[in-house]
């Protein structure tokens, strides 16, 4: 481990890699102090396990109803967050629905930055007219209430995961695009990419190869920061019965189906909405922890 | 109209120029929002013709009808009839009602506007204060007691804190009045004892003199304020906390010291006059922010607003409805990130270029 830990803090880095993996460790001891940040880290790490492992850990079938167990309230021997009103344990619907959170999470991720990346990096790095109409098109697209546009889209594409995480995806793009691009404009006349220039490479392999590796570490922080308003977007759509269908165990649909008794069995629409509260506080705690750590301009304040 | 060129532009058409082209911005954006919100309608699987006459329509009839609503028209010319009646007022009819979307809505904005009123008051009046003070000593228990109680707030389901505050304050401890605008017996003197002057139930009660009914008004409203209050408060404490420190870092700060100034006056007068600035802006976000984060609340409280009046006609699928409702709020939103633009502008003498 020793060995280790002197081959990531040489000052003399004899391969790439090594540097690189030495830059993360440092990295990652800033980030080993911040507490919160590394309670943040705790949660997304349980959560990705609570998926994965989903089967092992929930002690029933999420969708299997048991109407002579309905409504059991939370600490009942076999139930310990108690039972819906279809007599599914709540707490195994709760465990399998990480998994439907973690795959929105993931297509979400995969799209939209993606795309922001993409517009923002080829906006900064040809500037000029293409500049001004992809950043035209990206404030517009910021000035929108997101929420309510998500809302119309599903209504019309119909409800369903796929159509949600679209339209989650549709409207959380433009942010990225703004990062990528400031990113883009601090590098593009720097000497390294005049010398790829020189060595003939074209514009799309310096963009790909050279600039967007450059952009990457504030897309993160910002993808980790947004990680918790997808969450309770798709959340909210699932509330309102435009996202995941029944009876697939989605959280936010699961608070609905609990709305009906609030009063008389509180635990059914409460336990679903402190999972959504956990998780998001872990991707905003280690959000703003990577924030510190990886943004020297917000580090220093 | 001059012919000579001004050198050094006057203030007057510095700001015109401004006004000018946030105007154009403005123009431009909403022109944007109307082309999405037309490409939604357009990609319904659903012939508008067949949802207006049936299906037993003759094609004679169905082509009768196309021709009226210009849908054999290309695209772009749709589009331009579109943008047309919108400006001028017209945003279809509703399918669920057939009464026109425009004035449903503007009867359902007041109640919307009541509760993001009340609730950036409330998330500014907690808000400037912890951040100011947050700010003052950075590090402090304070500091983390705000920044934890402000990512807790970014991180919560609205809807579910608004579940969760009916069963506490409204079940189980009966402080506030439940869902709705008033109790049900109001509801009645509403219609026919109250002279409607705004829509906002706080302010007409008040101008009508029956306290009774403010009375029972705020004991609706407050527990749905308090949450969205909260959730910009969030937003408001953390913007005001990094503004307030940055300019706690400046020179003039430091001569106030150096001169014997009560800390008090420094902070509280000198410092916070500049951080005011920039403040305008973010509080118009949240402002902007808490008009479209209404929609979820106004489900829960069963609030009679323009959120509410959108989820409905989502669950009939009255898309007429659904997408006006969506460029009024859009409307309001851009209005009012433009207006946020402008605000800081004028007042900020430095953004002046």
């Amino acid at each position: 481990m020793s060995t280790l830990t002197t081959w990531l803090r040489d000052p003399n880095p004899a391969s790439r890699m090594q540097s690189r993996l030495g830059q993360s460790y440092l990295s990652w001891l800033r980030l080993r102090r911040n507490t919160l940040a590394m309670i943040g880290l705790g949660i997304t790490l349980a959560l990705v396990l609570m998926a994965v492992f989903a089967p092992y850990l929930a002690p029933h079938d999420p969708i299997t109803q048991e109407l002579s167990r309905r409504l059991l309230p939370p600490l009942t021997p076999g139930n310990i967050l108690g039972t819906d009103d279809f007599g599914r344990d709540i707490l195994s619907r709760i465990i399998w629905g990480s998994r439907i959170t973690l795959y929105i999470v993931l297509l979400v991720i995969l799209t939209a930055p993606v795309a922001g990346l993409l517009i923002g990096t080829i906006a900064g790095y040809f500037g000029g007219w293409v500049d001004t109409i992809l950043m035209r098109i990206t404030d517009i697209f910021l000035a929108f209430p997101k929420l309510i546009l998500a809302l119309a889209l599903v209504a019309v594409l119909g409800p369903g995961m796929e159509n949600a995480v679209l339209a989650i995806a549709l409207t959380s793009w433009p942010p990225y695009a703004r990062v990528a691009r400031a990113e883009t404009l601090t590098v593009r006349s720097s000497d390294y990419i005049a010398a790829v220039k020189l060595q003939g490479a074209g514009s799309a392999r310096i963009i790909w190869g050279h600039i967007m590796p450059m952009c990457l570490p504030s897309v993160i922080i910002r993808v980790t920061l947004d990680m918790a308003g997808v969450i309770l977007t798709a959340a909210g759509l699932g509330f309102l019965g435009l996202g995941v269908q029944p009876p697939l165990p989605e959280w936010g649909l699961m608070i609905s189906a609990g709305r009906k008794f609030l009063f008389e069995q509180w635990w059914v629409a409460t336990m679903p909405g402190l999972a959504i509260f956990i998780v998001s506080l872990g991707f905003n705690l280690l959000g703003d922890g990577l924030r510190d750590v990886l943004d020297p301009k917000s580090a220093s304040k | 109209m001059t012919s000579i060129p001004n050198p050094a532009p006057s203030r007057l058409g510095q700001l015109l120029r401004q006004i000018g082209s946030t105007a154009v911005t403005l123009f431009v954006t909403f022109v944007g929002l109307l082309m999405v919100t037309f490409f939604i309608s357009n990609i319904i699987p659903v012939d508008p013709v067949i949802s207006i006459l049936g299906e037993r329509a003759s094609e004679a009839q169905m082509e009768e009808a196309r021709e009226r609503l210009g849908l054999n028209q290309p695209l772009w010319t749709q589009f331009g009839i579109y943008v047309n009646n919108t400006l001028h007022g017209d945003l279809g009819t509703s399918i669920r009602t057939r009464e026109p979307v425009l004035q449903e809505v503007m009867q359902r904005f007041p109640a919307t506007l009541e509760l993001a009123t009340l609730a950036t008051i409330l998330g500014v009046l907690f808000g400037v204060p912890a951040g100011v003070i947050a700010a003052t000593k950075p590090g402090s228990f304070f500091d983390q007691f705000v920044r934890l109680v402000g990512l807790m707030g970014y991180s919560m389901p609205i809807f579910w804190l608004g579940l969760m505050g009916l069963l506490l304050f409204y079940g189980h401890l009966g402080w506030v009045g439940g869902p709705g605008r008033l109790d049900a017996v109001y509801q009645m003197s509403l219609d026919f004892e109250l002279t409607q002057y705004t829509g906002m139930i706080m302010v007409d009660t008040a101008l009508n003199g029956r306290w009774d009914m403010f009375a029972n008004a705020f004991s609706h409203i407050i527990l749905p304020a308090s949450l969205l209050a909260y959730i910009s408060m969030a937003y408001i404490s953390r913007m005001t906390r990094s503004f307030m420190m940055n300019e706690l870092g400046q020179e003039y700060i430091t001569t106030a010291r150096v001169k014997g100034m009560p800390e008090r006056r420094v902070i509280w007068v000198h410092a916070l006059k500049n951080v005011m600035v920039p403040l305008i802006t973010v509080i118009a976000l949240s402002y902007a922010y808490l008009l479209e984060g209404a929609v979820l609340t106004e489900t829960i409280f069963a609030w009679p607003g323009l959120g509410s009046y959108i989820t409905d006609a989502l669950m009939v699928a009255d898309m007429p409805a659904v997408l006006g409702g969506t460029v009024v709020v859009g409307a309001a939103y851009i209005g009012l990130n433009m207006l946020s633009d402008l605000l800081y502008r004028l007042v900020d003498p430095r953004a002046r270029t």
